[in-house]
């Protein structure tokens, strides 16, 4: 992400030392990561110290410091996805995609991340990718849901 | 800030403060120890170790309340020591211990509160979270070289590298602050300059 986009971002907040998650989010959804260089601009641009800046973004999970990939897998590992089988949905998506909870893959194309609950616990186990449910879903069927994705 | 004067009591006394000092301020003004970590003169009060917690009664109900935080009002009466008071301090200590288990002033206000240093498991991280090198370094030295990262139990000191490998040689004064070791900003300190790229982007794949 380039700095000419971070400072139309920030002159939108009018570079409002309040603002600070908010730009970040917008940084966020964007980029899909907050690089370093990002926040030192960010820093500049609202005149809030790097140490603040690197304690919020590493408080909220919404944020990520590392390099996230184009689709984002969560799996519900909540209570009644779990009694209906989200560790052997989980496990699967392992092995296709070779990277574990947290982790994003050298192609950048996934990013694995489990979740507590996505709410519609009567479709458990639930899968979901970048925001589109996969409910009811067997290991078997996880291979075809990410085939779908380039 | 107005200078009406207040009376209140602390350990059977009748002492006289003025208005928006703290009951610890209040204590020390009359030579009353109330036991702290997290507090230092030159900055805000904190309330991030509970050390300071003493028993204070208004109207007839007693509370606990951290001294350092809490300012005086009329007609408090304040307990810095009771049979509630040490047991609570006893429980923080062990808490505390088990992530600075040698801290010099630890093991001292172990001895005197009967605090057992094995009472939880060791988690030896060697910082009590008590934020004085943090805040030290924003308020009286504004280079907020120094930072906390992540959150709950992952919580834990951090050094900008950028902003620490310019300003640190000259200052240190952080280090001596520690109530758990001298040496452990030291070492985060040493740790950040050696992986010299910044956390966020160390470990990208």
């Amino acid at each position: 992400m380039d700095n000419a986009r971070i400072d139309q971002i920030l002159e939108k907040y009018n570079g409002e030392a309040s603002s600070l998650i908010q730009v970040l989010l917008e940084v966020q959804s964007e980029n899909r990561w907050l690089p370093g260089q990002a926040l030192e601009r960010i820093s500049e641009g609202l005149q809030v110290p790097l140490a603040r800046i690197q304690h919020i973004a590493t408080f909220y999970k919404a944020f990520s410091l590392v390099p996230k990939g184009r689709h984002e897998i969560h799996i519900c590992m909540g209570t009644a996805c779990h009694v209906r089988g989200a560790q052997n949905v989980l496990d699967k998506v392992q092995e296709l995609t070779g990277i574990n909870p947290g982790e994003t893959d050298l192609d950048l194309k996934f990013s694995l991340e489990t979740v507590n609950c996505l709410g519609c616990c009567a479709l458990g186990p639930v899968m979901e990718i970048d925001g589109q449910i996969h409910g009811k879903i067997t290991p078997s069927e996880t291979a075809d849901a990410l085939q779908k994705y380039e | 800030m107005k200078m009406s004067k207040i009376t209140l009591n602390i350990d059977g006394t009748e002492i006289e403060a003025s208005e928006g000092m703290t009951i610890l301020e209040a204590a020390q003004s009359v030579g009353i120890d109330i036991p702290t970590l997290c507090h230092h003169e030159k900055l805000e009060p904190y309330g991030g170790c509970r050390i300071c917690t003493v028993e204070a009664e208004v109207r007839g109900r007693t509370k606990l309340v951290a001294a350092c935080v809490y300012p005086v009002e009329k007609n408090l009466t304040v307990k810095t020591r009771s049979d509630k008071v040490d047991r609570i301090r006893k429980m923080v200590l062990q808490l505390l211990l088990s992530h600075a288990p040698d801290s010099e002033q630890l093991v001292d206000l172990a001895k005197e509160y009967g605090a057992d240093k094995d009472r939880f498991e060791k988690e030896a991280s060697f910082c009590i979270h008590c934020g004085l090198c943090v805040r030290y370094c924003a308020e009286v030295k504004k280079k907020n070289a120094v930072g906390f990262i992540n959150r709950g139990s992952k919580r834990e000191i951090n050094f900008v590298p950028e902003i620490a490998a310019r300003e640190c040689w000259n200052c240190k004064e952080c280090f001596p602050l520690c109530p758990t070791a001298a040496l452990q900003a030291a070492y985060v300190f040493t740790e950040s300059l050696v992986n010299s790229s910044p956390p966020y982007e160390t470990d990208s794949e």
